[in-house]
């Protein structure tokens, strides 16, 4: 096989594996926009915030120690525990769920039937709420976080490829793991939407709120369920990335990396957020692989947003969005 | 002849206060009943101290010209509007101020003047949502018992199916309900109504809008509703006719203020609502 097309084949796999997350992410807005109508700009800060609050949690780090320290003149910084990742990370789940309860009752429960660009600008803001809450409570420095997910090139890949064609794919663990997870994510994800009682509850709240009301459904119970639900992919996004970059600020741009799922998918359809993020994936990295060089690279940056802008040009609604009619 | 009987124009033979109508139907004991309610909204008062009852197996309406309070009034007994004023009493309790998902699982369920599906689900799905809250199962039990869930969904599907057969929309029930003409959407919005197997039956204008021969079905289905299944309607209606049929008493509304209550015969003879109503021209 001639060399370019087995590179071509690696790149195609870590695409995928890259697509999946993307997936994942994308899906936390296309819940909460499905529900509410919300367009949630705060996604992103929410995985940061998340990821934040779970090195916090393990590392038995203090919130708000260097604001207690200014005005009670204390030096306290840590309860002096190392708290196994299992029950950080659910610890850190209910922290999203508490999250979730306090940005329905206090913010969108006052903001029912307004326009969509004052929810939207409502997200921005709290987006900036969380970030500055997120560093107050625990430090803007950069932090380590090891769950326990394996890392580094993944052998048996290398080695099998390297015997069949004579070229041994590089395939990180921590991907593996995390396409692993975010996949489970989405089918569960996706089946809970389509078949339980909450998720035909959750539908009939997308469709009229009016009509969901009538037959006892109770609007605030889904909302707070659906920004749980954004909180927790949120968590799990929060630890993919973290686990590879760090926790620091620049995780909470991982929303921009759904922006163009979104597009290409639509905002109101779970299938095609998990198509849009898979074509994603796969187009940027086989775009930069093939042109990358010879434009100077870092197409990465750019690519997907010509990919949706054109795609919504052609499908103003997105691969499996409801078409839009005008309704009189 | 007893006082009831001159009175109604039936006799009030049972202790509880109900009859036994001319068509051999129990009229039961007081379901509903609103006292002093008074709704504002801002300068404009809907509902002015306003007091009736809805009785057991009763099919009970509620006339009156064009902005009158009608809607308004459905809106209170389903939670959707608060009034400021008066108490509402259910099944004999006094009940408090609720939401209208809460109202909605006492189990009085409703359709709206200007319908209100999910437009983007079919026929089936529609109504397969109007039983939300007999689907016990919750989330875990659904992984953790599947044969129990299944169950239900069965139990469920063919409960809804029996309501689709009745009403005569099974041609149509796997048709998105965005697609549908005006008629038959009001008759989906009211399959949904009853596959919540309510008690208390709420109907805005079932009929708005419809030509004679859907009407004509409309009523029947009503009709039927009431006596199968033994339902408690209060609808509002605007076809005299349609009204002097179905209904087994009847409030007239006037200016949010209630101007006559009575068998459909009493209210007819009634001079308040003949100056008020029925001597207005009407849509
Ligand atoms: N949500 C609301 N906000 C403000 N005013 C309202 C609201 N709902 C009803 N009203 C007012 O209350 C009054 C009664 O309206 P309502 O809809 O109850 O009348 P109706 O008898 O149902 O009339 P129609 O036969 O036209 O349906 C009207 O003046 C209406 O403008
Ligand atoms: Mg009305």
């Amino acid at each position: 096989m001639p060399d370019q097309l087995l590179f071509a084949m690696e790149v195609f796999l870590n695409g995928l594996m890259a697509g999946v997350l993307y997936a994942l992410v994308a899906l936390g807005f296309v819940l909460i926009y499905k529900a509410s109508g919300i367009f949630n700009y705060a996604q992103g800060v929410m995985a940061l915030f998340a990821a934040l609050t779970l090195v916090g949690i393990m590392e038995g780090q203090v919130p708000f120690s260097h604001l207690i320290n200014a005005v009670f003149g204390t030096e306290i910084h840590h309860f002096g525990w190392h708290l196994p990742a299992v029950v950080a990370i659910v610890l850190t789940g209910v922290v999203m769920i508490a999250l979730a309860w306090a940005v329905n009752r206090f913010i969108f429960r006052h903001l029912v039937g307004q326009e969509p660009i004052i929810l939207f600008m409502a997200t921005i803001g709290l987006a900036y709420f969380m970030e500055g809450v997120g560093d107050i409570m625990w430090g803007a420095d950069i932090k380590k976080l090891d769950v326990g997910l394996p890392q580094g090139i993944n052998t048996w890949i290398d080695e099998s490829t390297y015997e069949i064609f004579g070229y041994g794919f590089f395939i990180d663990n921590l991907d593996l793991w995390a396409t692993g997870i975010a996949a489970a994510l989405v089918i569960a994800l996706t089946i809970f939407s389509q078949y339980s009682k909450q998720g035909r509850a959750l539908r009939a709240v997308a469709d009229d709120h009016q009509a969901a009301l009538s037959v006892g459904i109770s609007l605030n119970y889904i909302w707070v369920l659906v920004w749980s639900i954004a909180g927790f992919v949120a968590l799990v996004a929060g630890i993919m990335w973290g686990t590879k970059s760090g926790v620091q600020f620049s995780l909470s741009l991982i929303a921009l990396k759904a922006l163009p799922v979104l597009m290409l998918g639509g905002f109101t359809s779970i299938p095609g957020a998990i198509v849009g993020g898979l074509i994603i994936g796969v187009g940027e990295k086989l775009f930069e692989f093939a042109i990358g060089p010879l434009v100077g690279g870092a197409t990465e940056n750019w690519f997907a947003y010509v990919l949706a802008l054109l795609f919504l040009v052609f499908r103003p609604q997105g691969l499996f969005g409801e078409r839009i009619i005008e309704r009189v | 002849m007893s006082l009831a009987e001159q009175v109604l124009g039936h006799e009030r033979d049972n202790e509880d206060g109900g009859w036994i109508t001319a068509d051999g139907r129990q009229i039961g004991a007081v379901m509903m009943e609103m006292k002093n309610i008074t709704l504002r909204f801002g300068g404009v008062v809907a509902i002015k101290d306003i007091s009736f009852d809805i009785r057991k197996g009763e099919i009970r309406a509620i006339i009156g010209p064009n902005g009158a309070g009608k809607s308004s009034m459905l809106n209170v007994i389903s939670g959707f509007y608060n009034p400021q004023e008066g108490d509402v009493f259910y099944l004999g309790e006094k009940r408090p101020k609720m939401r209208p998902y809460e109202v909605a699982r006492q189990g009085i369920a409703r359709t709206f003047q200007n319908i209100a599906l999910f437009e983007g689900m079919s026929v089936l799905d529609n109504v397969m949502t109007g039983r939300l809250n007999h689907m016990k199962a919750g989330v875990l039990s659904q992984a953790l018992w599947k044969g129990r869930a299944e169950r239900e969904e069965i139990e469920n599907r063919e409960k809804v199916e029996k309501i689709i057969d009745f009403l005569e929309i099974q041609n149509i029930r796997k048709k998105p309900v965005g697609s549908l003409p005006y008629g038959l959407k009001k008759r989906v919005e009211l399959a949904r109504a009853l596959a919540a197997e309510p008690s208390l039956l709420l109907l805005d204008e079932p009929m708005a809008g419809m030509n004679v021969e859907e009407k004509e079905d409309m009523s029947r289905f009503i009709l039927d509703v009431n006596d199968e299944f033994g339902t408690t309607i209060a609808l509002i209606e605007h076809d005299m006719g349609v009204v002097m049929d179905l209904s087994d008493r009847v409030v007239v509304m006037d200016y949010g203020k209630k101007i006559g209550d009575g068998t459909p015969d009493e209210v007819r003879n009634n001079q308040d609502v003949i100056d008020a109503y029925l001597g207005v021209a009407h849509d």
